[in-house]
């Protein structure tokens, strides 16, 4: 076993374990040990605001993508199998676009010269155009739109293995549709709700091309610290430290969710 | 700087290799520019003749952001590269920690002759650009904002604005729309340019981080007026978009050419240096790009005509109406304090 792991171990200890090493090693060590990277991180106003905001948008994120994608998982699960296909490629498919064009694409529908306010202009449902980018809204509802299948995927996986019986069973003892949904099925969905919200949740916190294209200069995530870091201190630490900072909250994160239900569901195994 | 990236590396890879057979001297140097249609103007105007004339190899290399890759080729102790064209406060900031050679300008006649703010002790202005003040004609068709001032009179001048998410060139605004004259901005009063900032900060819809981005807001309508670079500005109008600039209170900015210390090529990169600011060279430049020569003494060649000159940055006339960037107080502690204070003032 050991023997056919190892070149996957190898390479996630060359491009992973190592440069992650590396880039914590430098946050705490430049010219000599020092913690003056994490001092700023914890003192100055702008960590506190950006990582407030990054957390603030990633569970709005997480909730939308959550109400979104549930029907959406339940009716791929419901369907016969063809239709749940369709479904479920529809729900991939955007895979295959590139972020940075989903990104314009979310621009050239939201901008004040945009589709959705150059329609609603000629319904004559608003006089001005509405403010639907360049802010926290836009970053929201284009990295919902990217984030989703995270959502809907592991949903539709949890729910594959409730067996339909149940329901049968709820029903035949005289629960209506309703009832047996929300006291049997989706009680029995939730691990594949933890499951999909800790990934979406998760994979958000690191989000940098969304909010810096769609965000207006004003949504500052934490990632975009750590760019900006690097350009004003000069030093690759200053940097690190922000995401050795992201990177802790993350596996905190984990570490809480993997009290009520095992990683390995988390990641889409069992 | 973002604005010039994605040279097509073929070109890099075969002007090398063009090189590499056809001169045969021993002399070769390793260039390094931000890649793009600006390197490709510069290979024709500045950088084969160049080599001709020296009969040197100029291998180039192109980067978006030569920063970090200047601070860890010197900190290796090994540099690859020799001559970098980068914004000139790298250049400055480069030469204060130690990572570029001084310049010796006895060797280096053809930079001697330029103005002084025009080099420093580690660079020579090699092209200029400007950060300018551009608006749509659609909105404004007769009664265009003409200054800073104008830009902040939301009152007159009605309309959605975007500025650059970096405090340089967009303190320099401020300042001169609170009354300050170009030529007496440095010191920047960064008290009183970040007043004036929460003034318009209302008023702006975007704060936009690349070229490319400024240049799509002012092409889709949607801004009515911005800061922005003036080749980003004549490229769209050039498209057919209905927009304007004025070179009135630009801040006009340059990249410099600068040596990395202990270049492998030191001896043939000054004489490059002189070279590259040949005022003929020089000239030769803006005929295949919207920027201005880095050299002053380019306008007196006669190779650029009037009507092109006047289009152009650095063209005297025209830097007379801008403020000249002071990159020695960017690079200074107030002005890195400045650029640190940015990113608070954004968030608020």
């Amino acid at each position: 076993m050991l023997a056919l792991v190892s070149p996957a171990l190898l390479v996630i200890l060359l491009l992973i374990v190592l440069p992650v090493g590396w880039l914590a090693w430098q946050s705490i060590y430049h010219d000599g040990f020092t913690l003056e990277n994490y001092r700023r991180v914890f003192t100055e106003d702008i960590y506190w605001r950006s990582f407030a905001l990054t957390f603030e948008i990633s569970l709005a994120v997480t909730a939308i993508a959550l109400l979104l994608g549930y029907p959406v998982a339940y009716l791929a699960n419901s369907l016969p199998k063809g239709w749940s296909i369709l479904i479920l490629s529809l729900v991939v498919l955007p895979f295959w676009t590139s972020v940075l064009v989903r990104a314009y694409a979310w621009l050239a529908l939201l901008q004040r010269t945009g589709v959705i306010n150059q329609f609603l202009r000629y319904l004559d449902v608003i006089s001005e155009p509405l403010a639907l980018v360049h802010n926290t809204f836009g970053t929201v509802v284009a990295t919902v739109h990217i984030l989703l299948p995270f959502m809907v995927l592991p949903l539709y996986a949890t729910m594959q293995k409730i067996p339909g019986d149940l329901m049968q069973a709820g029903a035949s003892l005289g629960a209506s549709p309703s009832l047996t949904f929300v006291r049997v099925f989706l009680p029995l969905s939730l691990p594949g709700v933890l499951a999909g919200c800790t990934m979406v949740f998760v994979l958000c916190l690191g989000f940098y091309i969304t909010p810096e294209l769609l965000g207006g200069g004003r949504t500052v995530m934490v990632s975009m610290l750590v760019s900006r870091n690097v350009e004003l201190y000069n030093q690759f630490g200053a940097a690190s430290a922000v995401a050795v900072v992201l990177l802790l909250s993350v596996l905190v994160i984990f570490f809480a969710v993997s009290r009520f239900i095992s990683l390995e569901r988390v990641l889409g195994q069992k | 700087m973002t604005m010039r990236q994605h040279f097509g590396l073929g070109c890099t890879l075969l002007g090398a290799i063009g090189f590499a057979t056809t001169a045969s001297a021993a002399e070769q140097i390793t260039f390094v520019s931000q890649g793009g249609a600006y390197q490709a103007a510069q290979t024709v105007a500045i950088l084969d003749p160049s080599a001709k004339k020296l009969g040197i190899t100029i291998n180039q290399d192109s980067i978006p952001d030569a920063w970090p890759a200047i601070k860890t080729q010197v900190g290796s102790g090994k540099p690859i590269w020799d001559v970098v064209d980068t914004p000139t406060g790298y250049c400055l900031r480069g030469g204060e920690q130690g990572l570029m050679e001084k310049l010796d300008f006895s060797k280096i006649p053809n930079a001697a002759a330029m103005p002084e703010a025009y080099r420093s002790p580690y660079s020579v202005s090699y092209e200029f650009y400007s950060s300018v003040l551009a608006y749509s004609q659609k909105t404004f068709p007769k009664d265009v904002p003409n200054s800073w001032v104008d830009f902040w009179d939301v009152k007159k001048f009605p309309g959605r604005r975007a500025l650059r998410n970096h405090p340089i060139a967009t303190l320099e605004a401020a300042l001169m729309a609170d009354g300050v004259a170009p030529d007496k901005l440095y010191p920047l009063d960064v008290d009183r340019a970040f007043k004036k900032l929460e003034e318009i900060k209302p008023h702006i819809t975007v704060w936009w981080t690349s070229g490319a981005q400024s240049a799509q807001l002012l092409n889709d309508g949607e801004v009515d007026m911005e800061m922005a670079w003036n080749g980003r500005v004549s490229a769209v109008a050039k498209e057919g978009a209905k927009v304007a600039f004025t070179y009135n209170q630009g801040v006009l900015q340059s990249t410099s050419l600068c040596i990395l210390k202990g270049a492998p090529n030191l001896d043939t990169a000054v004489k490059f240096l002189n070279e590259a600011v040949d005022p003929v060279h020089q000239a030769n430049l803006p005929l295949n790009i919207d920027y201005g020569p880095g050299n002053p003494k380019a306008f007196e060649t006669n190779v650029i005509k009037p009507e092109r000159a006047a289009q152009l940055p650095s063209e005297p006339a025209n830097a007379s109406k801008q403020a000249l960037m002071s990159y020695a107080w960017w690079s200074s502690p107030a002005g890195e304090a400045a650029e640190k204070r940015w990113a608070s003032f954004m968030q608020k």
